[in-house]
Order: C-alpha cells, then structure tokens, then sequence
C-alpha cells in the first residue's frame, strides 16, 4: 500500500482507507479497533472456553460459584490421560491420519494429471471438462451420502477406511483440479514449448518442468485437501460402524458423550486435540492456506 | 489475463505443436482418466443412483422395487418434511445475510492499516480451519441449559435473571444454530473479499476524495462495483453450504427441540440410515436439487459477468 505525498485538505481526507494516516487515534479506536477486538473475541472465545475446559478438574467444571470460571486455578491433565489410555482416541487419531493422508494423495496425483490434460493438452472438449470439474466441485456430500452407503455396502467396504479413502476423493479432486487449474495457467508456455523443441515428452514436461514450478500450488492444495479430509464428518458417521475404525469428529461425538451424562473435560480434550493437528498445519502454511481459499473462489 | 489468453491461441497454431495435436486428444483422454474414473464411479453414478433410490421403497438390507412418485408423495403430505424446508431456508438466508454483512465488515476492518496485521488475519481464520464437529461440540458445551458461561457472565452483569435455555426452546434454538452457522461462516467470506478488496487501488479512493465523496459515497461506488463479481461468487458458495449443512445441527440439536431445527439434510440422513428407510431419505435429498441448481446457475451467471468485466477492463 502506498501513501501519497500530495498535501490533502485534512477535513477531505478524514478516514480514508488509503490515507488512514491522517485520521487521529480516538477516531481510529473506535472505529477500527474496538470493532475489530470484538470480531476477534467472539472468533476465538469458544477455542479458549474448550482449551481451558479440558484443564479443568471436573470439580471445578460446574462449580463457578467458589471458582472462576475463566481460569482453571488447578489445572490437571487427567481428561487427557483418560482419553489416550482409557478410550480409543488414539486409534480415532491413526485412522484420521491414514484416511486423510491416503485420500490426499489419491486425490493431489488424480488432480495433476487431470489439471494439466485440460489446461495445457487442450484436448478437444477441454473447456467443458473443466466446466464440469467446477460442477464436480459444487456438489454437496449431504445429498450423495445415500447412494454411496449403498454402494459401499455393495463393493463390501463398508465399516473400513477404504470406504472413507474412496469416498473423499469426491470433493477432494475436483477441488484439487481447479486449484491446480489455476497455478499451471501462470506458468509461461514458453518454457513448455522449449521443452518440446528439446524432445521432451509430456509426461517429462510434467514431472520436470510444470510440477517443481507449481510446488506453491501443490502444497496448497495438498494442506487444503488434508484439512478438508480431516474435517469431513457425514460420511465418516453413516460408512464406519466398529468403534475402532470412527475418525475423531465421529469418535468424539459418538463415543464420549455415553446416556445423561456428558463428560465435558474428556469432550473437550477431545475437540482439542482434535483440532491441534489441522491448526498445526495451518499455522505453518497461513499464506498457502488463504491462496488456496482465494484461489478457490477467483475463478 | 488477457495476455495468458493471446499465449494460449498463440501456442495453438504456432508449427511446432502442429504435430501434437494428433495425439492430443489420445493424451488428454489419458491424464484425464484417473481423475474421471473415479469421478464417474464415486460421483456421477451416485447422483444417477441417488435420483432412482427417490422412486424406490429400499430399506437397509432390502433391495427395493420401483414406486414411482410415491415417495415424493409421501413428503407432499408429510408436514414434517415441510417444516424442514422451511428451517432450510430461514436458516439459510438469515445465516447468509448475517455471514455476508459481518463477513465484508470484518473484511473492511482487515483492510485497515492495522498493527499485527499478519496474525489477526491468522487467527480469524481459525473457526473455518478447526472441524466443525469439534467446535460444534465447544459450542454444545457454552450452550449448556445450567452451565453456559453466557447466561453465567449476563447473570453476573445482571442484565438476565435465569439462564438462558439456548437449546431446548425453538426460537432459541433456531437463533442459536442460525448465529453458530454464522461464526463458523464469518471468516470465509472476509478472507476472500479481503483478497477482492487488497486489488483495490488506493489511488481510487484518493481520487474520490479529492473530488468530495463521503466515506459512504467511496464504499457504494468504488467498493462496492469492484467487488460485486466476487461477492455472487463468495455468497453463492455459502448460500450452498448453509443450505446442505449437516453437521452443525446434527451436533447442537439434531433436529430437535420439537423438530424446530430440522434441516433437509438431517431429515434425509435421520429417515434414512437410523431409520432405514433409504428410499425415502434419498427423495429428500434429491428434493434440494432444484435449491441447489438455483445457486448454481447464480454461481455461473456471476463468473460470466467477471470474465465479461475483466475482458472489457483490457
């Protein structure tokens, strides 16, 4: 962003987004900061509440009259304990992994080979493939579930990780394709055409030229698809019936929460170590993530 | 753009591809065939599988036979099946609205000048990145009918006197799931007019200014104009998502109090996998296609009028 050096009338001038400098601070506070402080609390308050909840002893859970309940004043990691080595949490985690990290990959090569043919072999009926990749991409889980339990319980997968590995690629290529869709368009052709005069065939033009060239974008795209495998709940709950094979949204919420009696440290340990690995990752790639989230939508 | 485009026509008839193009469509059939296959079995065959399971009686275990429309039949009369078209669209367009208003405030908020600029970005993001599910169940957990630390900080405040049941009255459970949808919601859409918004040139608003235009008169004709291919795009990726939600609800009420925050998709999965009746479950779902093809054209007319306003940018 950059200020101009022209002399503006301050009465003109006042809040301006590209001149903000010249707006004076009680101003600004209130109308940028203050705003701003709330979007943040609301955003982040519900993560504190379940970060603090999981620390808390469960005396101390519903007793807010003779503790606070912001704080938990003795911390324990007994919901964590219990939930490593007294339910199957852990193994909710390894299936989550293997499913989202299979699923990723099936998808990301899937993608590539799919993004190349119709951005840059140009086969006849390219544009409309694309077209309908975008469609592909439209289409929501809840209105497929149906017709994939059945067929799941057809191919004889059902109750497996298999069925949830076949299953995601569903949202997950189409996603990937139209990323990737994106990123081999701002490669130049010429380097393409270079490769060509030199004898090199597509599949080396692919793997030698476009692929280390689009590394951004396959990390974006392969982060997204994991988190969104991560995520994905509708299928893991109505595919996987055995305890041991639910992915951790589905195991938390089906398995911890047992009659009348919620236990809501072990659930919020749950949730958050749940999330932890998503937001790990996140944290590392933010500006992968909001390309990939951008890109997305911009056509 | 514009340039990409000259390239591209460019390449295609330059000589040295001409001896390509023979096996050009042999080669795209090729590297287009993973991704097709699977998309074929996995996603065309169950939307056609989907359609005929509507006209079927199928239970689980039980192949069906064919029905015709009795199905739909069924729901025309069923008032629940009404009832939960109704949740669908109020909780839609008011969580829309909500996520849309809130959404390009924050977005404006995040266009500001701001110290630690990089990681407030960061972090509003966080409710999109986190399963839904597990802050759903964080939610579950504030809304608690005894020990919601809402109604405990309003009732230290002083502004309520009881707590507020969130969940088990049906007005408050339909406002509590429509602002929960909205939380969740809130930073997709200011992430991604955030990016519409950063292409917006300051010289623009400095211009405007000079020439006497009010803070309003500078969003509504400058903002505004630049960022509406983006917004139909944004809303119509929300309005799609909101309308399919299925996870949300499924935690917080499913369905419940009295049916109140029954959506199509938690209608279709409750009658259908818990209940069995596969047929039917898969004629409510085929049921929001007509929603969802609305959006979606909505979606296409929108990237049309991008592609027509940046063609006639250059």
């Amino acid at each position: 962003m950059t200020y101009s050096a022209r002399p503006i009338d301050p009465t003109l001038a006042d809040e301006s987004v590209g001149m903000s400098y010249l707006e004076r601070l009680p101003r600004r506070m209130v109308m940028v900061y203050l705003p701003l402080a709330i979007f943040v609390f609301v955003l982040l308050f519900p993560f504190y509440w379940m970060a603090i909840t999981a620390l808390k002893p469960n005396a101390e859970l519903t007793n807010f009259r003779e503790y606070s309940p912001f704080w938990p004043s003795s911390p324990t990691l007994q919901h964590v304990r219990y939930l490593l080595f007294e339910t199957s949490y852990p193994s909710w985690l390894l299936n989550t992994m293997i499913v989202a990290v299979g699923s990723t990959i099936l998808s990301l090569a899937a993608a590539v080979l799919a993004a190349y043919a119709i951005e840059r072999v140009r086969f006849p009926g390219s544009r409309w493939t694309g077209l309908a990749v975008f469609l592909a991409y439209l289409v929501p889980p809840s209105i497929l579930f149906i017709p994939l339990a059945v067929m799941i319980f057809k191919f004889g997968i059902y109750d497996t990780k298999l069925a949830l590995i076949f299953t995601y690629p569903t949202f997950l290529i189409p996603f990937c394709t139209w990323l990737l869709m994106g990123y081999f368009r701002s490669i130049p052709y010429e380097l393409e055409e270079c490769a060509l005069v030199d004898g090199a065939s597509r599949w080396q033009i692919l793997t030698r030229i476009m692929l280390p060239l689009s590394v951004p974008g396959l990390i974006s795209a392969g982060i997204f698809a994991f988190t969104l495998s991560w995520n994905e709940f509708i299928y893991a709950l109505t595919f996987i019936q055995s305890s041991e094979n639910k992915t951790v949204p589905v195991g938390v919420l089906t398995e911890l929460v047992r009659g009348d009696v919620y236990e809501w440290g072990a659930l919020m340990a749950g949730a958050l170590l749940g999330s932890l690995p998503v937001v790990l990752l996140y944290s590392f790639f933010v500006d992968y993530y909001v390309s990939s989230m951008t890109g997305a939508v911009k056509e | 753009m514009a340039g990409a485009a000259l390239t591209r026509t460019d390449a295609s008839t330059m000589p040295v591809r001409e001896p390509l193009l023979q096996r050009r469509g042999f080669l795209g059939l090729l590297f287009m065939l993973p991704a097709a296959a699977f998309l074929l079995i996995f996603l065309t065959y169950p939307l056609g599988l989907g359609v005929w399971l509507g006209f079927t009686d199928t239970r689980v275990g039980r192949p069906g036979v064919f029905i015709g429309l009795e199905n739909y039949q069924l729901l025309w009369e069923d008032s629940l099946f009404w009832l939960a078209v109704f949740n669908t669209i109020l909780y839609t367009v008011a969580a829309s609205i909500l996520k849309f208003a809130l959404g390009l405030w924050l977005a404006l908020l995040l266009n500001e000048h701001l110290l630690f600029k990089a990681l407030i970005r960061a972090v509003v993001l966080l409710p999109w990145v986190v399963p839904t599910v597990l802050s759903a169940i964080a939610f579950w957990w504030i809304y608690d009918a005894q020990f919601s630390v809402i109604s405990w900080s309003l009732m230290k405040i002083g502004l309520i006197q009881s707590p507020i049941n969130f969940l088990g009255d049906t007005t408050n459970a339909r406002i509590t799931v429509i602002l929960t949808n909205v939380w969740r919601g809130i930073p997709f859409v200011a992430i991604t007019l955030l990016a519409g918004l950063q292409t917006i040139s300051p010289s623009l608003h400095e211009a405007a200014t000079l020439d006497g235009a009010t803070s309003w008169q500078r969003f509504r004709f400058i903002t505004l104009p630049v960022l509406s291919p983006l917004i139909a795009v944004v809303m119509t990726f929300s309005v799609l998502f909101t309308f399919t939600d299925f996870q949300l609800i499924y935690v917080l009420t499913r369905g419940g109090p009295l049916n109140a925050t029954h959506l199509m998709a938690t209608l279709s999965f409750q009658r259908a996998i818990p209940g069995g009746q596969l047929g039917e479950g898969a004629a409510i779902a085929v049921a929001m296609v007509p929603f969802l093809l609305g959006a979606i054209l909505f979606s296409y007319f929108g990237l049309q009028r991008r592609r027509w306003q940046q063609g006639g940018k250059d």
